[in-house]
């Protein structure tokens, strides 16, 4: 019987599942992201009593753990053309700061 | 109406069929252009969900952050310069923060840790993030071992093990008291880390910022908007590996779509050929090959995303983990919040499929307007 169907039909149904599957999972998102104000605001709730200022992202070296307070030549600390060694260096870009001392 | 739906629904039959024949190939072709497109999508869930939270958590963070240089290097800050720096008019609070790192030789990771003022542990007592917990298998009530400045070990209690919900931000921290932070250091008791400045006035930041720079020429200060900056430019898609990945993955699909693009197997002529002969249009022949492309790339593209959905939401981006890991020891394991940016989708659909179906398209139309015998006997 169901090579009677025809292909056309498993190719609509196809795609309206993955619609609708990708209209659930908007849903998700949508319902994900008030379930977490809680979360968030007790996580901004710390930054400020801490007075913390970055992302615990990458923790194997000072500049990738708190690259906004880094000197902008921590990575290349060692001599001016030293690359990198850090593997997150090559993910994390230098901050882009515009005023005053480097 | 239902004529013109009957007409396309009996092309994508055909298409499907003709697909079919060739499943192999066209089985292939749809995993590796699924492969890309979640690849691509994978990135851009993920990056815009942590800029997202980044600018939410960080939005608290200290209006400007002082710091000192000496020789170009961060030195210590004398705490008097906080008394220098209140007298600025529009600054409403100057805190001395006192933090560092410790490495910890016995699991070979990182700490950061920090003194607070604001609901400190009880003296010889520390709150550390559920990271630190992790990689050292603590729990409440247990003692951890450090080796401060002198060589000496030094035993503090934990107090408290911060949720592993705040692990974005504190996985790796170790809260203590001033004093338990200054013995361990040998911190000189009249400096601090850095100073945090809370400004009354956030327009007048940049402002207070230059004056600061004047009267200390020996300090740096950094402002809250260059801090959200940072975590604007992390990740930036024409920095660092992210170029590379995103580069390697787009530069897979041009093959693949120019080799599609560049010409069809004989038999494929043969077919249009064919098609031809027995009285189909040239138009009919590219519609054929329209739907052909658009059952494979339609196909990808939704599947695609969906996978990249559930990796990066469900799974925490595991497949990305070893490349965000690097070499840290500790690595903080956070759920990020779920994040669909409908722009960046159409964006991708109209980089991925939209090139595809139009490649697949010219090589048809330019075999379909030969002689049918030609198309063929070639």
């Amino acid at each position: 019987m169901i090579s009677d169907v025809r292909k056309s039909t498993v190719f609509s149904f196809f795609i309206l599942s993955g619609l609708m599957l990708s209209a659930v999972l908007m849903l998700h998102a949508r319902q994900s992201r008030i379930n977490s104000e809680a979360t968030l605001a007790a996580n901004a709730k710390m930054v400020k009593d801490l007075r913390l200022t970055d992302l615990c992202l990458f923790t194997e070296a000072r500049y990738t753990r708190h690259p906004s307070m880094a000197d902008l030549h921590s990575p290349f600390q060692d001599h001016p053309l030293a690359l990198d060694h850090f593997p997150s260096g090559s993910l994390v870009s230098p901050p882009r700061f515009h005023h005053g001392a480097p | 109406m239902n004529r013109s739906v009957e007409r396309h629904r009996n092309i994508v039959d055909f298409a499907i069929s003709s697909l079919f024949r060739r499943k192999g190939k066209n089985i292939s072709l749809l995993l590796v252009y699924t492969l890309i497109v979640f690849v691509i999508a994978s990135i851009i869930f993920f990056i815009q969900a942590l800029k997202r939270e980044a600018g939410l958590v960080l939005k608290d963070a200290p209006d400007i952050v002082v710091q000192r240089l000496i020789a170009g290097r961060h030195d210590l800050i004398p705490v008097n310069y906080a008394g220098k720096i209140a007298s600025i008019r529009g600054v409403s609070g100057v805190r001395p923060r006192l933090w560092g790192y410790y490495y910890d030789a016995a699991v070979g990771a990182n700490y950061t840790l920090m003194a607070t003022d604001d609901q400190p542990p009880a003296e010889e007592s520390i709150f550390i993030g559920s990271g630190v917990a992790r990689s050292r298998r603590l729990a409440e009530g247990d003692m951890m071992t450090f080796r401060a400045s002198s060589g000496a070990p030094v035993l503090l209690t934990v107090d408290k093990i911060l949720s592993s919900e705040s692990e974005l931000v504190a996985a790796d921290l170790v809260i203590m008291t001033e004093k338990d932070f200054r013995t361990m250091f040998e911190f000189p008791g009249e400096r601090a880390t850095d100073l945090a400045l809370t400004i009354t006035n956030p327009r007048e930041i940049t402002t207070i910022a230059a004056k600061i720079v004047q009267q200390l020429p020996d300090t740096r200060p950094i402002l809250k908007s260059e801090i959200l900056r940072t975590y604007d430019s992390v990740f930036d898609w024409r920095g660092g590996m992210l170029i590379v990945m995103l580069s390697a993955a787009v530069l897979s699909f041009i093959i693949f779509a120019w080799d599609k693009a560049t010409g069809l197997s004989a038999e494929e002529r043969k077919e249009i050929g064919i098609l031809k002969s027995i009285g189909w249009e040239t138009a009919d022949v590219l519609l054929l090959k329209f739907w052909e492309g658009t059952v494979i790339s339609l196909s990808a593209f939704i599947t695609g995303v969906i996978l990249a959905y559930v990796h990066v939401f469900f799974f925490s981006a595991s497949l990305f983990e070893q490349a965000l890991k690097g070499w840290a020891v500790l690595y903080p394991q956070f759920k990020l919040i779920p994040l669909v940016d409908p722009y960046q989708l159409a964006v991708l659909f109209f980089l991925t499929v939209v090139p595809y179906t139009v490649a697949t398209i010219i090589p048809s139309w330019r075999a379909a307007t030969v002689d049918p015998d030609a198309a063929m006997r070639s």
